[in-house]
């Protein structure tokens, strides 16, 4: 702490971006040219397959034009003539597609170019168009006469992983949905693209399902205003979608389910004291058939109104001793020789799951332990590895991947643990392919997740909380392994910070310091 | 730092312990547990909400409704207090819309409820022939009250509008709405005062500037949670957003910016917002040490450094040996006792660094002809008294972080100490009083120190007067204070990351020594967070679960 408190947020260099583009060339002859917000137009360039109509990058257009106008009191006007100006950025992109979802596979590369004769983004696909169109607004910068400027710069850039997520807990506390819209600004200003929604937990039912309405309406806190109905859901997903972002929904299964059990009847386990039920319920009840046709009914609605390939099963966590105490689980139990091993039994429901989920044409995620006790899944199903205390995250990164699955990483990355200090730094450090693997297994880690669990947390709470400590994490799923110095990343997210500050989102300082436009949004 | 001096206990019999603690460092991380916390169960308290809780409290079944549309907060007949008590309207126009404020409650209220379930007015009446209303609250203030609510009127009664502050925050905390929407409040007797007069919250404006909006916020919620002290912690090292009238170079060259300033109006606003709440504005300038931001906007105010003969270009604490030092001292000091009220100044005195003090021959010639010997703590000593002096002679008193006293510094016998440093703090109180002075305790709520789970439990717990010492010196413990410190606090986090665990320092300081039921307080306090935010502080969640009313704003 005391090294850094002596960094000066003033060193920052102008057009610092964040996260860090994988190759950025500035004229070190100091080209720049001025840009005057008002005035400047984005546009598609004439070689570019999409054009106006496309939707996303339409939209896109207006968001970062409106940034850059609220970027600051409008400068003066400017008498020195012979300062070149910019007056537009023009947009290509190759590939015709505007109207899709971003997926696992979506490009993200994007060139940019900018010089007083011609500003240039070129991509593959909308979604690259995206992430240089942010990087974009991070390189002007304003002098102390208030002058927006614009450096001549290239940038040659891609994301390092596929999968760049922040997962959000609607379960614990209900996040109103203009909160999760928020979050979600701030993701696409971060790069993340992928929205992992743990939507629904033990303590409440938030999703409102129209197959069974009776889930939410008594399982969530409040069945009116507490709640996320088709529409609110479906705002979330094409909000997440014009920013490139992926909303993958988790509807987690056998255990955390206990708030789904007052609207299924017959769905939960009940737990015996002796002989005689106890009144309490345990996880999914795995030996009825109802359970099944229950979850066949429920996954087919979630298959439609998630439109991503993946669904994220949970899996994590399961419980016992509720199982066990069950005269009919235990009967069971023997009638399918699985002894007295329940992992087995949690992998029979687990295979089930599996094979309804599949015959949507879907794939799926889970927790590891779903990896850990054995259940027969599929090839291409992605394990999210969690698990802080179950000896180190690395082994089961090299367990996971020498078994041939794609891992996601998780376990370095909870925010909602929270501690003393820039602990932002924990963060940033980790190295997601350190573990003892070949070249084959590193390319199964297709990403990783920052976590933001609902413990403790609320709408009062969650903005600050996870920003900028989740930046930290976006750098590091972006980009490239070479960048990790936490001096330089300090300078550059302290000014990140104060950058998204100034675009209304409340993140919490890193340190001590100011910025010149203070949080005010009360 | 040297040990304390050691009082053989002639007044008090008690051992004497240990030398002081080191300085002050975060807490040891707890050891992590993944998505294990054990689920305490919300239950019923038979206090409902109140927070913090009376000394005694009767509640009786009976229930009684309040129309918004009737129900009335008067003056109750033989008050001293009357509508010239401005103090008083701003107080009762504001519980009304505490307790109505938040509802579409509009034209209901026409029919007449059946008689004898109605209550239709709060009376305040004031006993004391003078109300106070038009002073300051100062340490003294009498903030006990008594309050009845019975059919069909409510009485509270209080000597002094302190206390008429506090009882109208309880009555409005008494007020519930049923699953109809009707206000509802029980029949209770409430008889309620302090037990500790000085009840404490620190923010930093140094490390982060706040905008004023923050800290009028935070005095909205210190009353919600009956603090009565705002120590304000003005300047510091990194800035000085204090605007000076006599030294306007200060925060104008050692603010953040020309933006992050305090003028004279700001203060004047915070001072009266906390009047008018019952809340005393203690600031606090910082000196000899976390000075470096005064250095900008006056010349040759701090040390020197040297580096071997020349020097460094650094500076450190203030210059003790230059007479320039004292008179800009005695004009800055006499500005700020005459812009703000009370009757105490916090001088700070805490964690001076030697280090630039013995490079610079200057300084140490200085110690030679005093005879200081190589005793720096000595020449912070000198440089301490004289500050002293200059406050004394603008008639205030004095409060300084605990290293004044460790350090033996001569301070007037009625100084209060502030004890802070984490370990060993309940050594450093029996010290403290034994000598006779009066302490104010900091030490065990820095809630800036952070940590995963519910702390405020932690808080809860400390009992300030579990410390060795006789009668008399417990009795010299006035109270504590709540820390914020600014490192990592600025705006966008100060609210929920104070509210509401500093609660758990309020209800500490405030209600008797034997309430410390965990279970109890949790059934309580999530309902008083739920409220807070009903009022518009973003107090962050205990656990899992919900408000009915969930934060506004975003």
């Amino acid at each position: 702490m005391a090294a850094l408190a002596l960094l000066l947020v003033g060193l920052v260099p102008a057009g610092a971006v964040w996260p860090q583009p994988q190759l950025v060339r500035e004229s070190l002859g100091g080209g720049r040219c001025r840009l005057s917000p008002d005035r400047f137009r984005f546009g598609y360039a004439r070689s570019s397959a999409v054009g106006p109509g496309c939707a996303v990058l339409d939209q896109a257009f207006l968001r970062y034009w409106r940034l850059l106008r609220d970027a600051g009191p409008r400068a003066p006007e400017d008498t020195r003539p012979w300062k070149p100006l910019c007056t537009e950025l023009l947009v290509s992109v190759a590939t015709p597609h505007c109207d899709g979802f971003p997926d696992m596979d979506s490009v993200e590369s994007y060139k940019l170019s900018t010089s007083e004769d011609l500003s240039l983004l070129s991509s593959e696909s909308v979604w690259g168009a995206l992430r240089g169109l942010e990087t974009f607004s991070q390189l002007v910068w304003r002098d102390e006469d208030g002058t927006f400027y614009l450096n001549k710069t290239d940038i040659v850039d891609f994301p390092r992983f596929a999968h760049r997520g922040l997962l959000l807990d609607t379960s614990r506390h209900y996040l109103p949905v203009r909160a999760i819209l928020e979050t979600l600004d701030v993701m696409a200003y971060n790069k993340f693209n992928v929205f992992h929604w743990h939507i629904v937990d033990d303590p409440s039912f938030p999703y409102e399902s129209a197959a069974f309405p009776e889930l939410s309406q008594k399982g969530a806190y409040n069945p009116v205003t507490h709640v996320y109905t088709l529409n609110d859901v479906k705002l979330v997903i094409e909000y997440a979608r014009l920013r490139g972002i992926r909303v993958i929904s988790e509807f987690d299964t056998p255990g955390h389910t206990l708030s789904w059990g007052p609207g299924a009847p017959g769905l939960l386990t009940p737990c015996y004291a002796g002989s005689i039920p106890s009144g309490a319920h345990g996880p999914v009840n795995p030996i009825l058939n109802t359970t099944y046709q229950f979850m066949t009914e429920l996954f087919r609605e979630i298959s439609t109104v998630f439109p991503d390939f993946y669904l994220h099963l949970g899996g994590d966590e399961v419980d016992f001793s509720c199982w066990r105490s069950n005269p009919e689980i235990q009967a069971f139990m023997q009638r399918m020789g699985f002894g007295q091993d329940y992992a087995k039994l949690e992998s029979f429901y687990i295979q089930r799951l599996l094979d309804i989920i599949s015959s949507y044409g879907k794939g799926y995620v889970v927790w590891q332990e779903v990896f850990d006790n054995g259940v027969k899944v599929k090839p291409d199903t992605i394990i999210h590895v969690w698990r802080e205390n179950a000896g180190p995250y690395q082994q089961e990164v090299a367990r996971v991947t020498e078994a041939g699955y794609r891992a996601l990483l998780s376990a370095p990355w909870y925010l909602n643990r929270i501690s003393y200090g820039q602990d932002w730094q924990t963060a940033y450090q980790v190295e997601p392919l350190e573990f003892e693997g070949s070249p084959e297994q590193k390319e199964l880690v297709i990403g990783g997740e920052a976590c933001m669990w609902g413990e403790y947390v609320d709408v009062t709470n969650l903005t600050p909380r996870l920003w900028p400590r989740a930046g930290a994490i976006a750098e590091r799923l972006w980009s490239n392994k070479t960048v990790r110095g936490l001096q330089d990343a300090y300078i550059r997210l302290a000014d990140f910070r104060c950058t998204l500050l100034r675009r209304g989102i409340q993140a919490q300082p890193l340190f001590t310091g100011y910025c010149d436009s203070e949080y005010s949004g009360f | 730092m040297e040990p304390a001096r050691l009082f053989l206990g002639f007044l008090c019999a008690s051992a004497a312990l240990a030398a002081s603690s080191l300085h002050q460092r975060p807490p040891q991380p707890e050891p992590l547990l993944l998505q294990e916390e054990e689920e305490p169960e919300l239950g019923e308290s038979p206090s409902g909400s109140l927070w913090p809780l009376p000394r005694s409290l009767r509640i009786l079944p009976s229930q009684l409704r309040l129309a918004p549309a009737r129900f009335q907060l008067v003056h109750g007949p033989g008050s001293t207090a009357g509508p010239s008590c401005a103090l008083l309207q701003d107080a009762f126009r504001r519980y009304y819309e505490h307790i109505f404020g938040y509802s579409k409650w509009q034209n209901r209220g026409q029919r007449r409820l059946p008689a004898g379930t109605e209550l239709l007015q709060l009376q305040v009446i004031i006993g004391s022939k003078d109300s106070e209303c038009d002073n300051y609250p100062n340490i003294t203030s009498d903030e006990a009250y008594q309050l009845s609510v019975t059919e069909p009127v409510a009485v509270l009664k209080a000597e002094k509008v302190w206390g008429a502050l506090r009882g109208l925050e309880t009555f409005s905390q008494l007020v519930y709405e049923d699953d109809y929407g009707s206000f509802l409040i029980n029949e209770s007797e409430i008889t309620d005062y302090p037990r500790f007069a000085h009840r404490g919250i620190l923010l930093d404006t140094s490390r982060h500037f706040l905008p004023l909006k923050s800290i009028l916020t935070n005095l909205d919620a210190m009353a919600f949670n009956k603090f009565n002290v705002l120590h304000w912690h003005i300047v510091d090292d990194h800035s000085f957003p204090y605007q000076s009238v006599t030294f306007p170079e200060l925060s104008g060259k050692g603010s953040y910016t020309y933006d992050h300033i305090y003028t004279p109006t700001d203060v004047r606003l915070v001072i009266d917002y906390a009047r008018l709440r019952g809340i005393r504005v203690i600031p606090e300038f910082d000196s000899p040490g976390h000075t470096q931001s005064w250095g900008k906007g006056k010349k040759d105010l701090l040390t020197p450094c040297f580096n071997g003969e020349h020097q460094s270009g650094s500076y450190g604490p203030v210059n003790p040996i230059l007479n320039t030092t004292y008179n800009f001292m005695t004009d800055l000091f006499k500005e700020i006792s005459g812009v703000f009220p009370d009757a105490y100044i916090h001088l700070g005195g805490d964690e001076v660094d030697f280090t630039c003090w013995k490079s610079n021959p200057d300084v140490t010639e200085f110690m030679k002809q005093q005879g200081f010997g190589i005793d720096y703590a000595k020449l912070e000593s000198y440089y301490i008294q004289k500050i002293l002096d200059i406050v004394s002679s603008a008639n205030k008193g004095y409060i300084v972080w605990q290293e004044v006293f460790d350090k033996g510094a001569k301070i007037k016998s009625d100084t209060i100490v502030e004890v802070w440093i984490g370990n060993l703090y309940t050594a450093e109180l029996s010290r403290v009083t034994r000598a006779g002075f009066t302490a104010i305790l900091a030490a065990p709520w820095y809630l800036d120190y952070i940590s995963y789970g519910q702390d405020w439990k932690k808080y809860y717990s400390v009992e300030p007067l579990n410390f060795i010492g006789c009668e008399k010196q417990k009795k010299l413990v006035i109270g504590g204070e709540a820390c914020l410190w600014g490192e990592f606090v600025d705006a966008t986090n100060l609210t929920p990351r104070l509210w509401p665990r500093a609660s758990a320092v309020g209800e500490r300081l405030w209600s008797s020594e034997n309430v410390t039921n965990i279970r109890d307080a949790y059934n309580r306090l999530v309902k008083h967070r739920c409220r807070m935010l009903r009022r518009g502080i973003a107090a962050e969640p205990l656990f899992v679960g919900y408000c009915d009313h969930e934060a506004r704003g975003l």
